[in-house]
């Protein structure tokens, strides 16, 4: 069923056009729990998706949601999940499920103030690291971050084409400003979206090795019903996808799950420069600091002090090769995001020794100011 | 010096060359032995489920199975459907995200106790509540047997586990009370011996419309009955000779108790529309 795109100019917030992206992606299954500030999404999805021939189902609790979304997954559904912090924190453990069972969804995590319920309908930008590191064990997976209600609709769509492509949970690393800000979205004709849909299997069916690599590492995925009794289990497994407690198995599945993301670094990275051509001084960032970030750097430009933004689309995997390329030529790297230092550090990690890196943070609760920036530009540089 | 081995002689009838299991097109042979202790009950209600499973007639590729983690929530790992092993608790949300997007599947939910009443609780209650068209089959085995035997939910009152190495201070769920007052409108018990009534009660629930729940008591001997000093063989005479069947009994007289007789039977089967059908009815308004 080709997806009912709401084709045209509209008015609306980030969550709503985060819904609209995924219902032009073609997500047809969506499990809900409500918790602000991204309550919206599932609002709009309960709204829309029955209309799509699709489901919206309510659960009782954020990890139930991840987990239907994964069940519907493999009856062949598009599915996803929206959350904040604290729902956050408890579908880890199911995103370590989807990873080793290769499972495609797409998690929304409309960030707000925490830790704890913290503060629920102001924004911050303090889990970016639980999103890279929030499930036990040791993984690779695809955070996004939209830094208006244009790129929630736009990055939605890239979100599940991602998913898709690699069989990977993808987060939505989005803010409660952004989440909440209502801002005109153009919404292309469906034949204009580009959608992608798993790998799929061929051949014999008896035969089917359901976590046997394709070309780019990403095994083919059955359905349920089509008789390729694939058996799934969280547990380490081998190609057949039964489990192998040992040491060799363990270290070919995580070989490979870690490397679909790590060989494919070009394919799934997705950055933007602003005046960086000429950039002394190199301004990192994304979602909606990435939007102080532009006005400081526009600023400082008037001020005579060449300022560029490295704005950070893709946020895991991390763009490493891109930020140690500029260590080489800059003066120095500022990280401007809302929390006391993650991003940051990855940065810092990168730049190294040769230049010095520097944070703008802020403990939650509102967007930092383009002065706060230009004051520690001035300090420092 | 070499001894000579011996073969030891037969004395039962030669096998026939193709000795092929009545359940083995449901089984991955492959996988087995499985994981199960001698004397365990787990395999007894597996057979039974499968032998359901092929007594409706229904299409194998119209099957699911979903297992949570423990001893029962290996049972996805050996039936040759599209199975899935979820995690710990999780197995009722993983069956209700298939069965609402693709409501033409048989989903069959097979775990333990543990995993479906304490670390799942909430999933069963809810699922029970919206009357989701799922299975839920639950070997009930007084224990967490698969990490050693710890107190569950479900442990009778004053038992011994390994972590209450003084008795159980806490009283066990009734279930199927539990899954009555929240909405399940198919429920049974029976227990590991009963394989007859258990298939026929398998193959009612899957073709019942809505929320079918099956309790089976079950034997745990290296973990629930050595440390409480009982036989296993006379906990499972106990299976035979102290319970009573009394379908639709008083639901508040289904606690466990031996020395009072425990209750077997099917005490609901009612029908009430599903979430998919309704949700179908409304795509079309």
């Amino acid at each position: 069923m080709e997806p009912k795109v709401l084709t045209g100019e509209h008015f609306i917030n980030g969550d709503e056009a985060c819904a609209e992206g995924a219902i032009a992606a073609g997500c047809t299954f969506f499990g809900a729990y409500p918790i602000t500030p991204a309550t919206e999404v599932a609002e709009r999805m309960a709204e829309r998706l029955p209309d799509q021939g699709g489901t919206f189902i309510q659960m009782e609790d954020e990890i139930a949601a991840i987990t239907s979304i994964l069940g519907a997954a493999w009856t062949g559904a598009k599915s996803m999940t929206a959350t904040s912090g604290p729902g956050f924190s408890l579908m880890m453990e199911t995103v370590g499920l989807a990873v080793v069972t290769e499972t495609p969804c797409v998690v929304v995590n409309v960030q707000r103030g925490g830790p704890s319920t913290g503060l629920p309908t102001m924004g911050a930008q303090g889990d970016m690291m639980q999103a890279r590191w929030g499930s036990h064990g040791d993984y690779e997976i695809i955070a996004i971050a939209p830094s208006s209600p244009q790129e929630m609709f736009d990055l939605t769509i890239e979100a599940f084409n991602l998913s898709e492509k690699y069989r990977v949970p993808v987060f939505i690393m989005s803010d409660e400003v952004v989440g909440h800000m209502s801002e005109k979205v153009v919404i292309p004709k469906a034949s204009k979206i580009k959608t992608v849909s798993r790998p799929r299997p061929s051949g014999r069916k008896d035969r089917f090795k359901p976590y046997q690599p394709g070309p780019n590492g990403v095994p083919p995925m059955a359905t349920i019903g089509e008789g390729y009794n694939v058996h799934v289990t969280g547990l380490t497994h081998d190609e057949q996808g039964y489990p192998v407690m040992s040491v060799d198995t363990q270290k070919e599945m995580m070989t490979r799950l870690i490397g679909k993301i790590r060989n494919n670094l070009d394919d799934i990275i997705r950055t933007e420069s602003y005046l960086l051509d000429d950039a002394d001084i190199v301004i990192v960032s994304y979602g909606v600091s990435a939007r102080t970030s532009y006005t400081a750097v526009e600023q400082l430009r008037g001020m005579g002090i060449r300022a560029g933004l490295f704005r950070l689309i893709t946020v895991w995997p991390f763009p490493e090769k891109q930020i140690r390329e500029l260590a080489t030529r800059v003066k120095g790297f500022v990280t401007v995001e809302i929390n006391m230092g993650q991003i940051c550090r990855e940065v810092e990690r990168c730049a190294g020794s040769k230049v010095p890196s520097y944070l703008v943070g802020h403990t939650g609760g509102t967007v930092i100011t383009p002065d706060a920036v230009i004051q520690l530009i001035k300090e420092v540089f | 010096m070499a001894i000579a081995k011996r073969q030891p002689k037969s004395t039962s009838a030669p096998l026939s060359p193709d000795p092929k299991h009545p359940l083995e097109d449901l089984i991955r042979m492959e996988r087995i032995p499985h994981i199960w202790c001698p004397g365990c009950g787990v395999g007894t209600v597996f057979s039974a489920c499968l032998s359901a499973i092929q007594q409706t007639g229904i299409d194998y590729r119209k099957f699911s199975m979903v297992s949570g983690i423990g001893c029962s929530g290996r049972g996805a790992g050996y039936v040759r459907l599209d199975s899935f092993h979820t995690t710990h608790g999780r197995a009722i949300p993983f069956a209700t995200g298939i069965k609402m997007a693709d409501p033409s599947l048989n989903v069959i939910v097979f775990s333990g106790d543990g995993d479906l009443f304490a670390i799942g609780g909430n999933h069963f209650i809810h699922a029970a509540r919206r009357n989701m068209d799922i299975t839920v089959i639950c070997v009930n085995n007084f224990i967490y047997g698969m990490t050693g035997g710890q107190v569950a939910a479900t442990t009778p009152h004053m038992a011994k586990s390994s972590t209450t190495p003084f008795g159980n201070p806490d009283s066990p769920f009734n279930l199927p009370l539990l899954a009555i007052a929240s909405g399940a409108t198919y429920v049974a018990r029976w227990t590991m011996i009963h394989s007859r009534d258990l298939t026929l009660a398998f193959e009612e629930a899957i073709g019942h419309r809505g929320f079918s729940f099956i309790e089976v008591l079950s034997p745990c001997p290296i973990n629930y009955t050595r440390r409480n000093k009982i036989k296993t063989m006379d906990m499972v005479r106990q299976f035979h000779n102290n319970t009573i069947i009394k379908n639709h009994a008083n639901p508040s007289e289904l606690d466990i108790d031996f020395q009072k007789g425990v209750v077997l039977g099917k005490f609901m089967d009612i029908d009430k529309p599903t979430p998919d059908e309704i949700l179908a009815k409304l795509r079309n308004q």
